[in-house]
């Protein structure tokens, strides 16, 4: 059978599947539950200086077929009170990565250090949350201020530094060689795309917060395109995120260049136990394939080296 | 999915709540509840007390929302989504229920659906007072035997509803307590009925956000209320320690309940 154990950026994971920022990563024992439901690791809730309570419901909006918007706006419970929760985890032996937001690169590079010293084997940057004021991807759609927040956090702390990139901007791949540039170890790609619900019978927005972010299969190529995209242009490795709910879309990523994938969405419609299903069926689908493991995949869809011009 | 429905019925049951009937055919069980959204407010998870295609929720007033649905008037529109999450077991023979306050309004459906399926049930209903004491009435004609304590003795006993219990579960056999109310009686419950190996559902309320189980806003211990609950076997929730004490606010930070 195929192997499908993963190293990103220094972390060995035992499947390429890691719980996105944002879903279930709240509590700690919810960490640990995604981690025995079968994920490869998991990303925290993404977390700040101070608790959030984000904004008033509707906060989601669902359309099983294609996907969802959200609009939580960040809440989180502050970085003061939430190495309790992270411990939970870490203590149990989730490979554990922790997600950071703030407005600037000062406040990022305090934020990181706290979370880094809660055993997290490695940070994502959230540089891409579409809908926060000051924050997310309105810190994060200016090359300049990725490298800058990038290069703070990563002289603040010592484990390896995942930026996670907006697709919300003309050239995101501008954004990811801005991280590397800064320090980054890896960059996952995409948060949500901005997008707007409206209810036709009450004439308003459904989210309350108006915008929102789009994610599942209706992104999954826009996902695609980003990782296929960074992939030729960075060293660093990229992890693809966007719309992931069968091992096929996974491997789909793996082929566009991702090293490892975030998986999200999918739990809201399949429920947690999509990490065991996941971890199940990739490696007789490898085989099928003819892929001897998963690190074969990665990449695999791009011509092969001196065939094509790489655009960097 | 969401829908929108017209409140087609606003009937005042106590000084503090207020039950919104809408049309809706979605099929729901008893227990369930869906996500009602009050537009250009907010939306919260309310459960339904009444699971027929004419279904209602009985809403309290607590926060500034709720407060506010309290005097919607009939033909306000609202967003529903669901229903969600777990619903009573039907099967048990003899039923007793424990209603703290205005948790009867989840439980008064599943008794009406027992009853009519030929179990027996009694409904001990505890309240403040008299005039806050929910569905009696409703229960009483739907054929269980009602008993009633509140706080200042204005009605049935003077105290609280658990003392009730303790003696209706001494004097007659029960299969199972459904109860629902604030989490320390649910407590004392289960406490009760433990040593005469009946066993306990809780139906229990935490804050909620997405109610598909993803957002984490509503968790407890390793469950999500939303799509684990909101109704548990007690054995499941009653040893964790957050059960009574502790509930997740808005912003993820855990506070006492």
């Amino acid at each position: 059978m195929a192997a499908v154990g993963v190293e990103l950026a220094g972390i060995r994971l035992r499947n390429p599947f890691l719980l996105a920022s944002g879903i279930w990563g709240e509590s700690g024992e919810s960490l640990k539950g995604a981690y025995a439901a079968g994920a490869g690791g998991v990303v925290t809730k993404s977390i700040g200086e101070a608790p959030r309570d984000g904004y008033p419901n509707p906060t989601i909006d669902t359309y099983e077929q294609w996907g969802m918007l959200n609009a939580m706006g960040l809440p989180n419970p502050g970085i003061e009170e939430y190495p309790r929760e992270v411990a939970v985890a870490v203590a149990a032996g989730v490979p554990t990565i922790g997600s950071v937001f703030a407005g600037d690169a000062d406040a990022f590079a305090a934020v990181a250090r706290r979370m880094a010293s809660t055993g997290v084997l490695a940070l994502e940057l959230n540089l891409s949350c579409p809908h926060a004021k000051g924050l997310g991807s309105e810190v994060g759609s200016d090359p300049a201020e990725v490298e800058r927040v990038v290069r703070a956090v990563v002289r603040a702390v010592t484990v390896p530094v995942i930026a996670k990139i907006t697709p919300n901007t003309a050239d995101p791949v501008a954004l990811g060689l801005a991280a590397e540039r800064g320090g980054a170890a890896a960059v996952s790609a995409i948060n949500t795309l901005r997008a707007l619900a409206i209810d036709l019978n009450l004439r308003r927005p459904v989210l309350a917060h108006g915008l929102g972010g789009l994610s599942g299969a209706a992104i999954k190529p826009v996902g695609l395109a980003v990782v296929w995209q960074l992939y030729e242009a960075l060293k660093i490795p990229v992890v693809g995120i966007g719309g992931i709910r069968t091992v096929d879309d996974a491997i789909e990523y793996a082929l566009a260049g991702a090293r490892a994938v975030e998986v999200g969405t999918a739990v809201a419609f399949d429920g947690i136990g999509v990490f065991g299903r996941l971890a199940a069926e990739l490696p007789p689908r490898l085989d099928a394939l003819g892929f001897p493991s998963w690190g074969a995949a990665v990449g695999a869809a791009h011509p092969a080296p001196g065939a094509a011009v790489r655009t960097t | 999915m969401r829908t929108v429905v017209s409140v087609v019925e606003r009937v005042v049951e106590t000084p503090s709540t207020v039950t919104l009937r809408f049309d809706d055919p979605r099929p729901a069980r008893p227990g369930q509840f869906v996500m009602l959204w009050v537009p250009g407010d907010d939306e919260l998870p309310m459960s339904l007390a009444y699971v027929g295609a004419r279904k209602g929720v009985t809403v309290k007033a607590m926060g500034g929302t709720s407060r506010r649905i309290l005097d919607l008037p009939v033909g306000t529109r609202l967003g529903v989504r669901g229903p969600y999450g777990t619903s009573f077991d039907l099967s048990p023979r003899r039923i007793l229920l424990v209603g703290g306050g205005s948790g009867t309004a989840v439980l008064a459906p599943a008794a009406e659906a027992a009853l009519a399926n030929g179990s027996t049930l009694t409904a001990a209903l505890g309240a403040t007072t008299k005039k806050e004491l929910l569905f009696e009435e409703r229960l009483r004609s739907a054929g269980a035997t009602v008993v009633v304590a509140t706080d200042d003795g204005t009605a049935g006993e003077r105290g609280y509803v658990t003392g009730l219990v303790e003696r209706l579960l001494a004097d007659s056999p029960f299969d199972v307590v459904w109860t629902c109310g604030p989490e320390v009686m649910m407590q004392k419950v289960v406490a009760a009925a433990g040593p005469r190996s009946v066993p306990v559902v809780c139906s229990v309320e935490r804050h909620m956000k997405c109610a598909l189980g993803m957002c984490d806003a509503c968790a407890l211990g390793p469950y999500h209320v939303c799509v684990d609950g909101p109704v548990f076997p007690a054995e499941r929730i009653a040893s964790l320690p957050e059960f009574g004490r502790t509930k997740r606010a808005p912003s993820g930070r855990s506070v006492p309940a």
